[in-house]
């Protein structure tokens, strides 16, 4: 097991309190799986994404742990979680295409990140993991406005994953791509895995259709809780929670169209984490609610390696 | 036929000058023309740089045209006054920027009243009406301020705003792109809704099944040109351009994954950029389905 986070608790400081952004998740990514992080905004999955490898000063520590390849991550720490950083977890950044210093080559950034960390890479390696992401060495003589937003994309990736991580976070590294170039990006996380340049991945997403191109399995979050998780095909084809049902029913597919098919959209809005009603947050808007839906449901295994946070699914 | 056309675009080309002292020319849209009829919703599909947003502000007369004609209603757009307004009018992308958070969100449905029917009796009753017509809730919407409401609930009522003023065409812009899937669909419904009323709907969207979903007929845009258009079943079902065909495969589905073709059916790694000349289109060749149906 590579990855294992046990009720892990985040919230974020704000004025008015504390907002529950994550609030008790536990589940575990294996050696080599892509799991795609599934939510609508406010689900609070780029905060599970970020507090895996750095907490920022809004976001507090609430309760549980993460264990990366058996070793303790101390994701409180912040100077001991210097030595995981970039080293054994690192991530591809929600607007990587503004990661990259627009005043230095990229060849030269390189270098001196490299160098701010102590490590050597000899160039030809680094070559070849431009080669594996579909760039050639040139771009290295090259500044970032030279490149376009998937070229950008792509050289981000490569620096991310210098030290071969045993977890890489990318967090929605296609959402402000164009459908041709999210598919070369798509396929070139995946290529980063089968490349044995990375040990597992986190696919953080709001697009439930791209992430199945390329996850193993698929954890769908909503309102600072998990919803389910279970192997791609099962969450596309029989998902168990209501939520994803709606989800998915909701989302038009290419060649569905209206005149032959009214889709509808899931009624209401999420909870609001400042101080979120008890039991199941899609409570509201469910439409299998009963009674016992004011208590939490236990994030189950309700068939082989699929896990629902629903009654209805036990 | 004719006169059920609401708006024509013909030959309409756009040249931004760039670099220092606008010494370079740049060709974001060239020699682009459809139509848009009353009762029918057409997508505009296209990738970023591909001109469909200048198109869109061009329809709107945000920007100038640098040739050819906008027609609205065989009426030269640029010779029309405000009352262009009146019957056209644009959503954006952005539906959070679209409103002024001092103010509560519905004080654009009161600016509609104070710039355009001043002495208007039976306000109330037309706001109620034309929320009812977005499906909005007007208990949940009046009085709010917009950090109070959805991205969805925000841009249904820029809808709303719209349909107080009897407008005949909407030009939505990538208007669902920032709205999560949930809230997505029934935005995307609205404007099927709109289509049945007998008003034209000109989507813009980068994304082809949104536009699949919705639109009567589709234009495929790349690099400022018209690479294919028609109906929009025919496009999906036989798409001839293999602009258009890539473009197909490359949206992900739910439920079956890319097709491994040996080839990246992406685009060249350079994004698409409108080149000095305007001569951005690889392949020159225009696929235009037969688009006129016998009377």
């Amino acid at each position: 097991m590579a990855l294992r986070v046990t009720d892990l608790k985040v919230h974020y400081r704000t004025r008015r309190g504390e907002v529950k952004a994550l609030d008790g998740v536990t589940f575990s990514v294996a050696d080599g799986e892509i799991m795609g992080l599934a939510g609508e905004s406010g689900s609070g999955k780029s905060t599970l994404g970020k507090s895996l490898i750095r907490l920022d000063s809004r976001m507090r520590h609430v309760g549980g742990t993460v264990e990366l390849d058996g070793t303790v991550v101390p994701v409180t720490d912040k100077r001991r979680m210097n030595a995981f950083r970039f080293h054994k977890i690192s991530i591809i950044p929600q607007y990587s295409m503004s990661a990259l210093n627009p005043t230095r080559k990229i060849g030269r950034m390189v270098g001196e990140l490299l160098a701010s960390r102590g490590v050597r890479l000899e160039t030809a390696e680094l070559e070849r993991r431009l080669e594996l992401v579909g760039l050639s060495a040139e771009v290295l003589g090259r500044y970032p406005i030279e490149l376009s937003g998937g070229m950008k994309q792509r050289v981000v990736m490569v620096v991310s994953t210098l030290l071969n991580p045993s977890l890489l976070i990318a967090d929605e590294v296609t959402s402000a791509l164009d459908v041709s170039t999210q598919k070369a990006v798509a396929r070139t996380l995946l290529g980063l895995r089968d490349g044995g340049l990375v040990g597992s991945m986190i696919v953080v997403t709001h697009d439930i259709s791209l992430v199945y191109q390329i996850a193993d399995t698929i954890m769908v979050m909503y309102g600072g809780r998990l919803a389910e998780k279970a192997p791609a095909d099962a969450v596309a084809t029989s998902p168990r929670h209501p939520y994803t049902r709606a989800l998915i029913s909701s989302l038009p597919e290419a060649g569905v169209r209206h005149a032959d098919k009214r889709l509808q959209g899931i009624p209401g809005s999420p909870p609001a984490l400042l101080d979120p009603p008890p039991g199941c947050r899609f409570r509201d808007r469910c439409p299998l609610a009963f009674e016992r839906c004011a208590e939490q449901p236990p994030f189950a295994e309700v068939a082989p390696d699929h896990f629902v946070a629903c009654w209805k699914a036990m | 036929m004719a006169e059920d056309v609401l708006l024509r675009l013909d030959r309409v080309s756009k040249v931004y000058k760039v670099g220092a002292f606008g010494g370079r020319e740049l060709a974001a849209v060239s020699d682009v023309g459809f139509e848009v009829r009353r009762g029918e919703v057409v997508s505009l599909i296209g990738e970023s740089g591909s001109g469909k947003s200048t198109l869109a502000r061009m329809i709107l007369r945000l920007t100038s045209v640098s040739g050819g004609t906008i027609t609205f209603d065989g009426t030269d757009v640029s010779t029309l006054g405000r009352s262009y307004y009146r019957q056209v009018q644009g959503v954006f992308q952005d539906p959070f920027s679209s409103f002024n958070p001092i103010f509560p969100a519905d004080r654009v449905l009161t600016m509609i009243r104070d710039q355009f029917f001043p002495r208007a009796a039976g306000w109330s009753e037309r706001v109620a009406a034309a929320l009812e017509d977005v499906r909005l809730d007007p208990g949940q919407v009046l009085g709010k301020y917009p950090h109070q409401l959805s991205g969805g609930q925000l841009q249904r009522l820029l809808i709303a705003r719209a349909l107080l003023l009897d407008i005949r065409l909407l030009v939505a812009d990538e208007i669902t792109s920032m709205l999560d899937a949930s809230t997505r669909i029934d935005v995307l419904n609205l404007l099927a809704d709109l289509k049945a009323r007998g008003l034209g709907v000109l989507f813009v969207t980068h994304d082809l099944s949104l536009g699949t979903y919705v639109s009567d007929r589709t234009v495929v845009l790349r690099q400022g040109r018209v690479v294919e258009s028609g109906p929009t079943t025919q496009i999906f079902e036989r798409p001839e351009h293999p602009y258009t065909r890539n473009l197909l495969a490359s949206v992900p589905r739910l439920g079956a994954k890319w097709a491994d073709e040996a080839a990246p059916t992406g685009l060249p790694d350079g994004t698409p950029v409108v080149t000095a000349d305007g001569t951005g289109n690889a392949t020159g060749n225009v696929a235009t389905h037969v688009t006129e149906e016998k009377a």
